[in-house]
């Protein structure tokens, strides 16, 4: 799919969660929202995308929580 | 005139029934509560009084003395419909001086009336003939005298006409005008003899302030106004009870019905004065615009082709099922089993939605079913369900007479929700103060006998900032209710909003240069609605269709929630849904990461329950939703979809994205009435089947299940449902219901708000709001009583983050899309309805100083582009809109303004941001050569799109 478009998903994502989430648990939240509401094939594309790239274009937050989620989802095929 | 298989009462029930009060009618003993009239006291107890000027959905009037009584101890002869049951009362309907009286009243209006009765369109139904009949008179007395005649008929509406010497001036429809509708459109002009009814400024209705509810013409107790249906002579056998299948609004109608029983025929549609969210009253879309039903652009042979290129082949249903089921099977077997998906409309009915969402999660195998409903109130069910538990509106609609203060916000009641919206007016017309924040004025603004209080006129995309100043009045000024929020709240969630919305960078003195509204406004806005009494909160798509569209509901429910607004009659949090069956395609599980009750599928438990009914195992990941599958269709891994009852590349944004995104599917499979911009991508068309041939329920925004009913059979073969079992039986997985009631048992089976829902519980009781379980057999009208459904209620900081799509030197104007009374969504329906005499094309409003810039004038040709495309409408000059916005409806498919706007979406759901697009305007000759050019321009690709191609 269109990264530039997964990329500004994922940011808008983590500012709702910058402020809304203790900072802790801020790219928990993130990755959590991930899990629900992305299709596989969209978390699959924004992790390869920050393995690929160190997560260009994303803001910080963002790339934690895809971390996050990339920690706790098999490998990509 | 009334339903035919209505029995007027005469009088309305008491608002608030009083204790009961026992007298005798005619010697029977009768029971009526404190406050009932005599005439409507008489009705219950089976007795019928002459009457003219009464009917129950108005406020008896007393002016046309036909329904005196005797009452033993009384000089005179009191008229019942003004005079109250008090308990131990005598009263005598029948006398000989009462007939003498009746008789003399009779023959004075018969003297003055054609009595061509036979011919006439009420015939059988007109009260006049039944009371001359019932008082034994059959012609007048006093013929011939000074008579009304002739008189010419204004058939001006297109929908019914006036012919004012079938009118007995007796002001129900000048009363029906007033109270019921609220548009103040009749007057009687003149005295005694003179005395007519005209419509504004005597005016034909057509050019007149009349909305065409045809609140008049079905309290007219004779044939002056009257539906044109009915003056062709087209006589009615019986009528049927069903739920309108347009706005959310969901009013009760009754079908009446004629024709033959191989081929009925609806002869009018009229309002059904005991339905429970209309009480009597439609708007022009329900009452008359029915007709697409049996417009000549209906479909109704199954086509196939193979490609989108190739012409359409028209073929048996066998022959298309197959072949659809085939194709979805041999995508799934080359490109993975989710390559493909479905789409459920929010226009069919709750039984075919689940049957919709079932053939995918269980015969598809996939979780990538979505609906309509995702570019409309997905943030809805997001933003409620995360601050209070539940995915719906708070209240039941007569919860607004209750209300001390209106908050409306990001929604155009009188236009998208006409019924309710006369709800609505009348408290409002009642004294409760009314907050309107909108970037245009809309028509509550300033009403006949309406004005708002207040009017926020925020700039487009600045929801969440201005309801975030509101908060900050709130809290700062003290304003909250601690004791319920400490009681009903989670605390530390509450201290960080409180915290957070105290910030001095909150204020609406802050937040003034992003809004554009007065920091006073919002002050006084937000007092207003603190303190104001019950303060209830409406909302629509202006609150949704943003980039924030899920932080703003939450926001709205943080202001509920801190000022105590929420869990009683009068106050709440309320989304106005817009297609009929919005609140129901949501429940039915049609979002892609969840099934029926708003359950996710990662839920094993849940998951486990689904599979052991349906005997599959269920895929435990969400699915792709709309805007998602787009973007998958472009990247080859999505090639097949079902789409029933959509026409997304007319309604969703950015089209070129979205016809792109379509020309790359192998299979698309369109289930619609007609041949729509979206089955122009498809490879199969089924023929839909509309409401009048099916049986089903829609859930309309107060959560109330309502039936429709079977007038006609299915005019393609097949309801919309059975073609989805076709389906399903084609792919190997059988379905096998015989009646939809069997499927809402199998709902209620597997959702928990549904338990206790059936069709036998629905017809007894009319209509059922869930959740409708073992606590709540009759259902729930109001929510979160006592506690929220998610237990304490959770407050989420809301910050406000302007959409990326802002002006600039290329585009400096703010595009914001709406809607229209006559019009209804795309139009598909509406505009194979004469309802074009009102709104034949869509208008882009602009203010005058934006259009003087510009040399444009009223009515000229004029471009709008955005940086996704441009399209040609014409101009119309107003002051509703404020400068530096433009505006305009999406009804008409020459339009396209979906090519202009965006692919932004709510960061939480992806609904996509209507509201909001950057745009140019220019003043244009010629038109169609813009129009080629435009169109030229679209069909090469555009980078973004290719880079995915
Ligand atoms: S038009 Fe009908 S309702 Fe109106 S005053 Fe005449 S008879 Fe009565
Ligand atoms: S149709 Fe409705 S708006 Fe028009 S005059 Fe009758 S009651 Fe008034
Ligand atoms: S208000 Fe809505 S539901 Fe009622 S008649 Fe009009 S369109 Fe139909
Ligand atoms: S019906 Fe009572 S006065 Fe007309």
């Amino acid at each position: 799919m269109n990264i530039e478009l997964l990329v500004k998903m994922a940011n808008e994502i983590s500012e709702f969660f910058a402020s809304e989430s203790p900072p802790a648990r801020a790219a928990e939240d993130v990755a959590q929202h991930l899990r629900s509401f992305w299709e596989p094939r969209m978390r699959r594309q924004i992790i390869a995308h920050v393995r690929a790239t160190g997560g260009a274009g994303l803001s910080e937050l963002a790339r934690h929580g895809i971390e996050s989620l990339a920690a706790a989802e098999p490998e990509p095929v | 005139m009334f339903a035919i298989d209505y029995h007027d009462h005469g009088t309305p029930a008491p608002a608030a029934a009083g204790a009961p009060v026992t007298l005798e009618i005619d010697g029977q003993a009768i029971s009526v509560p404190a406050g009932t009239s005599l005439m409507r006291a008489a009705a219950l107890a089976g007795i019928a009084v002459p009457k003219l000027c009464a009917t129950d959905t108005l406020n008896a009037f007393g002016s046309c003395r036909l329904c005196l009584v005797e009452i033993e101890g009384r000089k005179g002869y009191p008229a019942s419909c003004t005079t109250l049951a008090e308990a131990g009362m005598k009263v005598h309907t029948q006398s000989q001086n009462l007939s003498r009286l009746r008789r003399g009243v009779i023959e004075l209006y018969v003297s003055d009336h054609p009595l061509e009765c036979a011919t006439c369109a009420a015939d059988g139904h007109c009260e006049l003939q039944s009371m001359a009949a019932q008082v034994g008179v059959t012609e007048s007395a006093y013929a011939p005298g000074a008579v009304h005649r002739p008189l010419e008929v204004d058939r001006s509406n297109p929908y019914f006409q006036f012919d004012p010497q079938l009118c007995i001036v007796c002001s129900r429809c000048v009363r029906a005008c007033d109270d019921i509708q609220g548009t103040f459109a009749l007057t009687v002009q003149g005295r005694g003899f003179d005395s007519k009814i005209v419509a504004s400024q005597a005016q034909p209705f057509l050019q007149s302030e009349c909305v065409s509810c045809g609140a008049c013409v079905e309290s007219c107790p004779t044939a002056a106004l009257s539906e044109k249906s009915l003056t062709v002579g087209r006589p009615r056998t019986h009528a049927v009870t069903t739920t309108c299948a347009y706005c959310g609004v969901g009013c009760s109608l009754t079908a009446e019905v004629g024709g033959t029983s191989d081929a009925p025929q609806v002869v009018r549609m009229v309002p059904n004065r005991t339905g429970h969210a209309n009480h009597g009253h439609a708007c022009v879309k329900g009452r008359f615009a029915y007709g697409y039903a049996v417009h000549p652009d209906r479909q109704l042979k199954p086509l196939i082709r193979a490609h989108i290129t190739d012409p359409w082949q028209e073929v048996s249903w066998e022959a298309a099922i197959a072949h659809a089921a085939r194709e979805i099977r041999r995508i799934q077997a080359r490109y993975g089993r989710d390559a493909v998906g479905g789409i459920t409309s929010s226009r069919c009915t709750n039984e075919e939605t689940f049957l919709v969402q079932k053939l995918v999660r269980a015969a598809f195998g996939t979780n990538n079913v979505d609906t309509c409903a995702r570019v409309c109130h997905s943030p809805t069910g997001y933003g409620l369900k995360s601050t209070l538990g539940e995915s719906a509106g708070t209240q039941a609609f007569t919860s607004v007479t209750e209300a001390d203060v209106i908050l409306v916000i990001g929604a155009n009641p009188t236009d998208g929700h006409p019924v309710f919206a006369s709800q609505m007016k009348r408290r409002l017309r009642q004294g409760a103060k009314l907050i309107v924040i909108d970037p245009r004025a809309i028509g509550l603004v300033r009403s006949p006998h309406i004005e708002a209080d207040l009017h926020l006129q925020l700039r487009p995309g600045t929801n969440v900032a201005v309801l975030n100043a509101l908060a900050h009045v709130i809290v700062t000024e003290g304003l909250t209710r601690e004791p319920y929020v400490a009681e009903r709240c989670e605390q530390p969630s509450y201290q960080r909003w409180k915290a957070f919305v105290s910030e001095a960078r909150n204020a609406p003195e802050a937040l003034a240069e992003v809004t554009g509204v007065a920091p006073e406004l919002v002050r006084r806005a937000a007092r207003l609605y603190a303190t104001g009494g019950n303060g209830a909160i409406y909302y629509g798509l202006g609150v949704t269709e943003h980039s924030q569209g899920s932080t703003a509901v939450m926001a709205l429910a943080n202001l509920a929630m801190a000022t105590g607004n929420l869990g009683r009659e009068g106050v709440g949090v309320n989304p106005l849904r817009g297609q009929n069956n919005v609140q129901g395609s949501c429940d039915m599980g049609s979002f892609p990461h969840e099934f029926s009750g708003y359950r996710h599928v990662s839920d094993p438990q849940v998951r486990g329950l689904f599979e052991q009914a349906w005997g599959v195992s269920l895929d435990p990941e969400p699915g792709l939703r709309i805007p998602n599958m787009f973007e998958a269709a472009l990247d080859g891994t999505f090639r097949g979809m079902y789409v029933q009852g959509e026409d997304f590349v007319q309604s969703d944004p950015d089209t070129h994205h979205v016809t792109s995104a379509m020309a790359a599917m192998e299979c698309v499979i369109v289930q619609d009435l007609f041949l729509n911009e979206t089955a122009k991508f498809a490879h199969v068309f089924l023929p839909g089947s509309s409401f009048l041939e099916k049986d089903g329920t829609f859930t309309n925004a107060e959560r109330r299940i309502s039936r429709i009913r079977r007038v006609m059979p299915p005019r393609a073969g097949y309801a919309d449902w059975e073609v989805t079992m076709l389906l399903a039986r084609a792919l190997g997985y059988p379905m096998d219901y015989h009646h939809p009631s069997e499927i809402m048992d199998e709902i209620a089976r597997l959702t928990p708000t549904f338990t206790a829902v059936s069709y036998e519980k629905l017809d007894r009781l009319g209509s059922i709001q869930w959740p409708c379980n073992e606590a709540a057999p009759e259902g729930t009208p109001t929510m979160h009583v006592g506690q929220f459904v998610r237990g304490k209620g959770r407050f989420f900081t809301t910050e406000y983050v302007p959409t990326s799509e802002r002006v600039n030197g290329r585009f400096p104007l703010i595009l914001t899309t709406g809607r229209i009374l006559s019009q209804y969504n795309v139009g598909a329906q509406t505009r194979r309805t004469d309802n074009v005499v009102w709104h034949a094309e869509d208008v882009l409003e602009i203010h005058p100083h934006d259009a003087e810039a510009r040399g444009i004038a009223d009515g000229d040709w004029v471009g709008l582009t955005s940086r996704t495309g441009e399209t040609v409408l014409r101009a119309q000059v107003s002051e509703r809109i404020a400068p530096g916005v433009v505006y305009t409806t999406f009804h008409f498919p020459q339009t396209q303004a979906n090519v202009v706007t965006t692919e932004n979406s709510d960061w939480a759901t992806n609904c996509p941001e209507y509201k909001v697009t950057a745009v140019q305007v220019v003043r244009i000759t010629q038109a169609e050569a813009w129009r080629t050019r435009a169109a030229q321009e679209r069909s090469a690709a555009r980078p973004r799109d290719a880079a995915h191609a």
